[in-house]
């Protein structure tokens, strides 16, 4: 720990008031990527086929869409955080705010669309 | 109080200056692969899932464009983006525990991810290519 007040310390904050919450959240969802996209590429690779009724027939099993959808998750939730540390180290001033937001509705909005399109197919919607 | 003049202050030689050494290459590797991966790979990734759930026409639409060259070559492409990027990644979750950090270990880790991720690109499509025919 560096230098700072005694309360600080005790608090364990530091000045972007959630510590190493950011860092912390990466490294989880950095070994979640790890087991579920080594998951996905096994699984593609595995299926007869990726035409359209061999992808749907694997999406529709619990076992395929359940990890998809932690893998949306965990990649979109990954990203978030590593895109802000490039746009923090390169991009200053009012144009990093609206880097920001445009990060965050990229991410929200993809992560909906992606989590929607495996419930469609997963709950026989598709 | 008057204003100094301010003397041009000298700078630490940058970039521009040091030596390319693997660690560095490997590095940099790593924030422009997530990035790529984000940025790029992830729309595509949007655009399989959208298509499967939109219906056949949809994914025919999908898998016209990803199977011709233009679109393998950018599979391709993708996949050593990600096995990079999952290489290094690890390379980074040891070093989080204070592992690797010696002069010739560091060396050592960061010539290794290069290594791994172009030998498992290259047998994820030689497996593509034998059990599926490219």
């Amino acid at each position: 720990m560096g230098a700072g007040t005694e309360l600080g310390r005790v608090r364990g904050l530091g000045a972007a008031k959630d510590g190493v919450h950011h860092w912390w959240l990466q490294r989880v969802t950095a070994i979640g990527n790890v087991v579920l996209l080594l998951w996905f590429v096994f699984s593609l690779v595995r299926l007869p086929s990726l035409d359209y009724s061999s992808v749907l027939l694997w999406l529709r099993q619990p076992v395929a869409a359940v990890p998809m959808l932690l893998l949306i998750v965990s990649v979109f939730w990954h990203f978030r955080l590593g895109v802000q540390v490039m746009i923090e180290d390169y991009v200053h001033g009012s144009t990093r705010v609206i880097a920001m937001l445009a990060l965050n509705f990229y991410v929200l909005a993809g992560a909906a669309v992606a989590l929607f399109a495996v419930m469609k197919i997963a709950l026989g919607a598709a | 109080m008057a204003a100094r003049p301010i003397a041009p202050r000298p700078l630490s030689p940058h970039l521009t200056i040091w030596k390319w050494q693997v660690h560095a290459i490997v590095s940099i590797l790593h924030r422009i692969t997530g990035n790529a991966l984000a940025l790029g790979a992830v729309l595509l990734f949007l655009w399989w899932l959208v298509a499967a759930a939109s219906g056949p026409e949809a994914y025919q639409t999908f898998t016209g464009v990803a199977s011709g060259g233009f679109g393998k070559l950018i599979a391709f492409g993708i996949s050593w983006l990600f096995f990079q990027h999952l290489c290094s990644g690890i390379r980074h979750l040891v070093m989080d525990t204070g592992q690797g950090f010696g002069l010739g270990i560091s060396r050592g880790t960061a010539l290794a991810t290069l290594v791994v991720s172009i030998s498992l690109t290259i047998l994820l499509w030689v497996t593509i290519f034998f059990y599926k025919g490219l």
